[in-house]
């Protein structure tokens, strides 16, 4: 759907995106994570134009974005909803309005408009505000009718940029669910902009990781989250905390072992006293996968891991 | 002194009118201009900007009194004649449009940057957008600014009586000043008082109704 190769930007001098290469799916919700300035909007925006790029290619179906005229680019976009931080909606229009003027500028009749206005503020739960003005609404529902008019001219990507920064966290899950409602109702590919781990971790399938500009993470969401690289652990901001003497040994549970009992069972087996120094669970797409470490004796070393080994357990000592 | 008043109250309103209406209209594409060339605007010409930019600042700069003077050649060539109260309207009018401008063009900036690049995003053309996104957002702002040109215009008229233009500020100087007719001055001065203030009290209502 979307492909992106070596594709560079410089401002001025400076190069705010470095070397990046990714392949998004049709109807994959895919987020691109990062601090500020890491250069994630940046990248989100040469998606539909909005920023142009030096060298390299970005592919949206068959179409070089950069290859593009000004007014193809203009028919282009209507294929590319996207939406903002801060909603972006004109003050002075009603809900209804705001969600009727792509449809406006693009020539629709009345009757069309009409119909595909009404059918997405019900989508989006707005259906009893379409003579509202965005000051009379909350963020949360600012939101879901910058969503309807993003949907409007039926694009197959969605653009979301930082989306659901400005909300409180229900409000952020309350959004997030309708995207993934929309996602899997109307098949649209989800290219999400976020700083915030928890919208990457309740929604998207993919992540891409930015730093300044260059890749340091690029994974199925699961995996990242999983067996952080150290690159990931330090992005994260977190690293265990664990005793110095004795060894420890980090075991990884995928998604579909999580919940099995597998220390209590090595105890047992093994007949040995472990001590669990950290550990994490955490829900992802709705899976539940963590890590925990356990501090052994250095004289059981070899007894536990070789345990571990005929279990199919992912592990690394620290 | 009606018959005095009467009239000049109607040169005065007339010459108002008149020449912010027409400075409406050139402040009014100056500023799209400017917009649109400034920097990052939709159609970034720096060159184009900075000459208007340039133009403007002159203009604005003129001593009104001056600028009328100056401008004796043109309004003879657009009117036929360089005395009167029609005569009077050019000057004013190009007097007024470069405020104006620089009004209009601040109400646009103003508006949300976001709210542009939405419109960006769903493939608005830089027209739409100037006209059916911007303009739409700045319209309160730009009442406020048609508003305050209005009264300055209203002002500036009361030089008008240099060029043979009447109105009000005229009979204040004619009667009020040089014949000591203090009541007279009194009267031009509360009429000018009631007309700022019908304007100003007209304004606010338009922008209240237009702001959401």
């Amino acid at each position: 759907m979307i492909s992106i190769k070596n594709l560079n930007k410089y401002y001025g001098d400076i190069k705010v995106l470095n070397n990046i290469s990714i392949n998004i799916q049709k109807g994959e919700i895919f987020a691109i994570v990062g601090h500020s300035g890491a250069g994630k909007s940046t990248l989100l925006r040469c998606i539909n134009g909005l920023e142009d790029y030096k060298d390299g290619s970005l592919l949206v179906g068959e179409k070089e974005i950069k290859s593009l005229k000004k007014e193809e680019l203009r028919v282009f976009r209507k294929n590319i909803g996207m939406i903002f931080q801060h909603f972006s909606l004109i003050q002075r229009k009603t809900v209804f309005d705001n969600v009727a003027l792509p449809m406006e500028l693009w020539g629709y009749s009345k009757e069309e408009i009409t119909k595909k206005v009404k059918d997405l503020l019900s989508l989006v739960g707005l259906e009893h505000k379409l003579d509202s003005y965005p000051s009379e609404l909350s963020g949360g529902q600012k939101q879901r009718v910058a969503i309807a008019r993003a949907l409007t001219l039926d694009p197959d990507v969605l653009l979301s940029d930082e989306a659901t920064s400005a909300l409180d966290p229900n409000t952020t899950t309350s959004i997030l669910n309708l995207l993934k409602e929309i996602n899997e109702k109307l098949n649209i590919t989800i290219v999400i902009v976020t700083h915030e781990m928890e919208v990457v971790k309740q929604i998207a399938q993919k992540a891409l990781l930015l730093e300044h500009g260059n890749i340091i993470g690029l994974d199925d969401t699961e995996e990242l989250f999983l067996k952080p690289d150290e690159k990931m652990k330090e992005f994260l901001g977190e690293n265990e905390v664990v005793p110095s003497n004795g060894v420890n040994v980090k075991l990884y549970f995928p998604k579909d072992n999580a919940y099995q009992s597998f220390i209590t069972k090595m105890a047992r087996e093994l007949n040995m006293d472990f001590n669990i120094v950290w550990g994490k669970l955490e829900e992802i797409n709705t899976h539940i996968v963590g890590n925990m470490v356990i501090n052994i004796e250095d004289k059981n070393k070899n007894v536990v891991l070789d345990y571990i080994k005929q279990h199919d357990i992912v592990w690394e000592v620290l | 002194m009606t018959d005095i008043l009467l009239p000049a109250l109607g040169e005065t309103v007339y010459m108002s009118l008149v020449s912010t209406f027409f400075a409406v209209l050139i402040g009014f594409a100056l500023a799209i201009v400017l917009i649109l060339t400034s920097k990052d605007g939709l159609r970034e010409n720096l060159k184009v900007y900075s000459i208007l930019d340039v133009v403007i600042n002159t203009l604005r700069s003129f001593p009104f009194i001056i600028l009328m003077i100056v401008l004796f050649p043109l309004t003879k060539f657009l009117i036929g004649k360089s005395i009167g109260t029609t005569a009077a309207i050019i000057p004013l009018t190009i007097g007024a449009a470069p405020f104006i401008a620089r009004l209009i063009e601040s109400a646009l900036k103003e508006v949300d940057k976001g709210v542009v690049e939405a419109a960006k995003s769903f493939g608005a053309s830089d027209f739409q957008i100037i006209f059916k996104v911007m303009l739409v957002e700045a319209l309160p702002a730009i009442i406020s600014a048609i508003t305050l040109t209005l009264i300055t215009v209203i002002g500036f008229s009361a030089m008008a009586g240099a060029v043979g233009g009447g109105g009000l500020g005229d009979v204040a100087i004619k009667y009020g000043y040089y014949r000591f007719q203090t009541d007279t001055m009194i009267y031009t001065v509360l009429i000018l008082v009631a007309l700022v203030q019908v304007c100003q009290s007209l304004g606010d209502y338009l922008y209240k109704i237009t702001k959401k």
